[in-house]
This record gives structure tokens, C-alpha cells and sequence, in this order.
């Protein structure tokens, strides 16, 4: 699980901050709440978890509540991981 | 009556999230002709009062232009009221014929299709050309109607960070497998006045075998030597696939918008586009209007020009008075504030001083970037640039804010 947090909170920082701004993002932090990423980009998030896991996430699980911190991110992919 | 107190009660808890939210949007009420003076009634039912707009889309002064009026009542009294009709059926006059000529002649394209607004272009379009086997590439800040449309389409889409070519370039090298690409973008982007970089994602696109499109909404008629769009300003003309844009902001700020590019994917529009084909025609009033606006902005660059000039005072003038300004070169000029209290507490204060502005904050822009937008226009003289300079001086002291850069506001304020 630790693992995947670190590989989840590496592509975020990758994917969706810019190398000029100073936000820090942890296992915790608000993504989708605090407008780090929004539901337009979140698509980008979902078809990495699902190729980097090779699982299917069904949209109606792919929520902005689910992909609000690596912590719930982490969570989900788990549960299709089986 | 199905709509009982309860599902009332729904609506309003709604209602009331949204205004405990700080999200509501109130009325406001002009009532004279849009202008750079203009007379407004705010709050519902207060006495009207003269103010300073400064948040119009009016960038070229045409919207109560009278040679613009005169072509619009030509309109009405040649061609009628409305068309009653779709444009395939019978809702295309030749004057529809004579703007798409005329617009695709300006912004130097082989084809234009007219719709209701661009809003429905951008909604129409990508579905019309687009299926499963291709693939959407779009930068993170693009309009809300782009980001509706390439939902609508079942294209797959991704996105790149704001004006990020390195980024865009890992995006396109990502889906070389697919049919086609597409890389989408606004030309000058609305709450940051970001001109995007045409010339460098043109070169991407060449590299990557991507086509692009580009909402030139908040530019035509006046990026560029000439005013044909951004496409101009960054000497691509011939380079770009698709431009939508709006009749409804500097080509005359009344309604409609197009769809202008590569004939096949026009036609494609004109075939397939939903919002094309299942509403209204442009009323003829709108059309006649528009013609004139296209051959004034044809004839002469001499508002432009002007608006080059307000744009390029106001934000001398803003830097002097110690105003945090989003650095930039075009007419959507914002000024940072961070925090969404102070950005709407100083538009408040703003307006009692008789200029017309407003605060943007989340989710209208990304959160802790709440600004005041102030938008220029060739319709201002130098005396009301100079009024609302003074305004901000005087709101900005109040805050305490002149001279503050971003950390020392957030410092203040908070974000």
C-alpha cells in the first residue's frame, strides 16, 4: 500500500503541478477539493491507475471523492485489485 | 401539480448551499445601451447609477456602434425578424452565405459554418468530426464550453498543463497509436489574458501529425497587426485547422458564433453538427450586423490600434499605482488578489466608487488565485482609464495591498 501511495503522489506531482509553484501535496492533502485537479483532468489520473494496476475503474466509482487524496485513490484501486 | 412543497423545498436547500457557498450570482441590471458609460441598476430595485464598465466583452466598442445599428436595421427590414426554421431546412438566406464568406475571407480559412453562439460551436463540434479511434489532447484551462463538447464526443481526451509545451509534447508522443489528434486550445485564454503559444504548438503538431483547433472568442478582431486572432499574432495563419469564435464579444458583442477551418471538416459541421442542425438560424439582424462589423474590422485597424493603446496605458498606469497584475499584453487585464473575501469586498468598494468590476474566485478560477478581471476596451477614453486607475489606488490603499506582491498579500489575507 505504501508503495502505491508513492507511485500515486509521484505521477499527481508530475501530472498536475507546475515545476513554479510551491504546493506541497502528501497522502492526505485535498486534490479534487482544493482545485489541484480538476474534473476535467482527472481522467488523466484515471487511465494511469488503471494501466500502471491493469484493472477497469467503472466511472461511477471514478468520483471526485474517490480521487480526493492518494490515501482514497489508493483505497479504490485496492478494492479492484481484489 | 406535481411540484410539491417538498421537491420545492429540494430546489431551495439548493439555493441555499450555493449562497452559503459564496458561489450566488446576483441580478444586475443595465439599463442603457451596453457602452463604456453605462447606467446600472444594482442592488434589484436601487436607483440606477452612472458607472464605468469595465467588465464587458465590448473590446472594440462595437456593441452600440451606429453604423453596426443601421446595418442590423437593414436586416430586420430586408430580410425580416427570424427564420422560423434550422438552417438546412429553410433557415439559410444569402446573407448567412455572405458572413460565412466574409469571416472565413478575415480569419483566413478555407470554410465557415455559422451557429447560434460559439458556446454551440464548441459543443457541436468535435462530435461532428471526431469518433472512439481518435484521441482529444486539451490544454487544463480551456473554455467551459470546449471542455462540454469534448464530453459530449466520444473521442478519447487527455489534457496538458497550462500553456506547457514539454508536457503537451509527452501528451502527443502518449497517443501516437491513435487515427488522429487533436490539440485544443483557447487563443487568449478569459481569466488570465494568456496568449497561448500558436507558434510552438503548431511545430509540436507538425512533429506529432496532430491537427488543432483554437477558440479565438476572446481575440478576434483584435489580436495580431491586423486583428484576424491570435493565429496572426504568431504568424501561423496557414497552420491551423479549426477556429471557432463569437460574434457575441469584439465582432460586435451581440450573439452567434462559427466554426471556421479546413473545408472537409466543415462540411463535416454542416453535416453532423447537433447544435448546427437541431437550432435556429441566426436571426437576420445579427447577420447584417455582423457583415458591417466584419468589413469595419476589414477596412481599418484604427480600433484596435486604440485598444493596443488603452491596454498598454491602463496597465502602465495599474504598475505605477502598485496594483499586483497578472503580467501580459492583452485586453483581460487581472488583477491578483488571492483571496476571494478581498477580491469581492474591492469590487464592491469598486463599484460605490462608479467603476464596474467583478471578483472571480473558485471554481471560476483555480483556487487561491481569487482576482478582479478588469477587460479593456477601444470604447474607453484616456479620462475613464485614468478614473479607474485612481479607483483602484484609492480601493487598493483602503487594503492596504499597493505595492504588495503575491506572498506578502497571501501573508495579509490568506488564500
Amino acid at each position: 500500500m505504501d508503495k502505491m501511495k508513492e507511485v500515486v503522489l509521484e505521477y499527481i506531482v508530475d501530472e498536475y503541478l507546475d515545476e513554479d509553484e510551491d504546493d506541497e501535496v502528501s497522502f492526505d492533502s485535498p486534490l479534487i477539493s482544493s482545485g489541484i485537479v480538476d474534473s476535467f483532468s482527472m481522467v488523466s489520473l484515471k487511465r494511469f491507475l488503471e494501466n500502471k494496476y491493469s484493472i477497469k475503474l467503472p466511472d461511477e466509482e471514478a468520483t471526485p471523492e474517490a480521487f480526493d487524496t492518494v490515501n482514497s485513490i489508493c483505497m479504490l484501486v485496492n478494492r479492484y485489485l481484489g | 401539480m406535481a411540484f410539491s412543497n417538498s421537491t420545492r423545498g429540494l430546489f431551495a436547500d439548493e439555493i441555499k448551499r450555493i449562497k452559503e457557498d459564496g458561489l450566488f450570482k446576483e441580478k444586475r441590471f443595465i439599463c442603457s445601451e451596453q457602452d463604456a458609460e453605462i447606467e446600472v441598476e444594482y442592488p434589484e430595485g436601487a436607483a440606477h447609477k452612472k458607472v464605468l464598465n469595465f467588465c464587458a466583452n465590448n473590446y472594440l466598442g462595437l456593441s452600440s456602434h451606429p453604423d453596426v445599428i443601421k446595418a442590423a436595421h437593414e436586416g430586420l427590414d430586408t430580410r425580416g425578424y427570424g427564420m422560423s426554421s434550422v438552417r438546412f431546412i429553410c433557415g439559410t438566406q444569402d446573407i448567412h452565405r455572405e458572413l460565412q464568406d466574409k469571416v472565413s475571407a478575415f480569419l483566413g480559412m478555407e470554410d465557415t459554418l455559422l451557429f447560434p453562439s460559439c458556446m454551440d460551436a464548441n459543443s457541436g463540434v468535435f462530435e461532428a468530426i471526431l469518433g472512439q479511434e481518435d484521441v482529444i489532447i486539451a490544454d487544463r484551462l480551456i473554455h467551459a464550453s470546449l471542455v462540454d463538447g469534448i464530453r459530449l464526443c466520444s473521442a478519447e481526451y487527455d489534457t496538458f498543463k497550462h500553456m506547457n509545451m514539454s508536457h503537451l509534447e509527452k501528451k502527443l508522443k502518449l497517443h501516437q497509436e491513435k487515427r488522429t489528434r487533436l490539440v485544443v486550445t483557447d487563443g487568449v485564454f478569459s481569466m488570465d489574458g494568456d496568449l497561448a503559444p500558436l507558434d510552438e504548438m503548431v511545430k509540436l503538431c507538425d512533429a506529432y501529425d496532430a491537427m488543432i483547433l483554437v477558440d479565438d472568442s476572446h481575440a478576434s478582431g483584435f489580436i495580431g497587426k491586423t486583428g484576424r486572432g491570435t493565429h496572426e499574432h504568431f504568424n501561423v495563419i496557414d497552420s491551423i485547422d479549426l477556429i471557432t469564435t463569437t460574434f457575441g464579444k469584439g465582432l460586435g458583442g451581440a450573439s452567434g458564433g462559427c466554426v471556421s477551418g479546413r473545408s472537409e471538416l466543415i462540411e463535416l459541421c454542416r453535416q453532423k453538427a447537433r447544435p448546427y442542425l437541431f437550432s435556429n438560424s441566426l436571426a437576420p439582424p445579427i447577420v447584417k450586423g455582423s457583415i458591417k462589423v466584419i468589413d469595419l474590422v476589414s477596412s481599418t485597424t484604427e480600433r484596435r490600434d486604440k485598444l493596443e493603446w488603452n491596454t498598454k496605458y491602463f496597465r502602465e498606469k495599474m504598475e505605477e499605482a502598485g496594483l499586483n497584475m497578472r503580467p501580459g499584453e492583452t485586453p483581460i487585464v487581472p488583477v491578483m488578489l488571492y483571496n476571494a473575501k478581498l477580491a469581492n469586498d474591492m469590487a464592491r468598494d469598486m463599484y460605490a466608487e462608479g467603476i464596474y468590476v467583478i471578483g472571480f474566485c473558485f471554481p471560476v478560477v483555480p483556487a487561491g488565485k481569487a482576482r478582479i478581471r478588469v477587460q479593456i476596451s477601444a470604447a474607453h477614453e484616456k479620462e475613464h482609464l485614468d478614473k479607474c486607475v485612481e479607483a483602484f489606488r484609492k480601493v487598493g490603499e483602503k487594503y492596504g495591498i499597493l505595492g504588495l506582491g503575491k506572498n506578502e498579500i497571501i501573508e495579509k489575507y490568506g488564500n
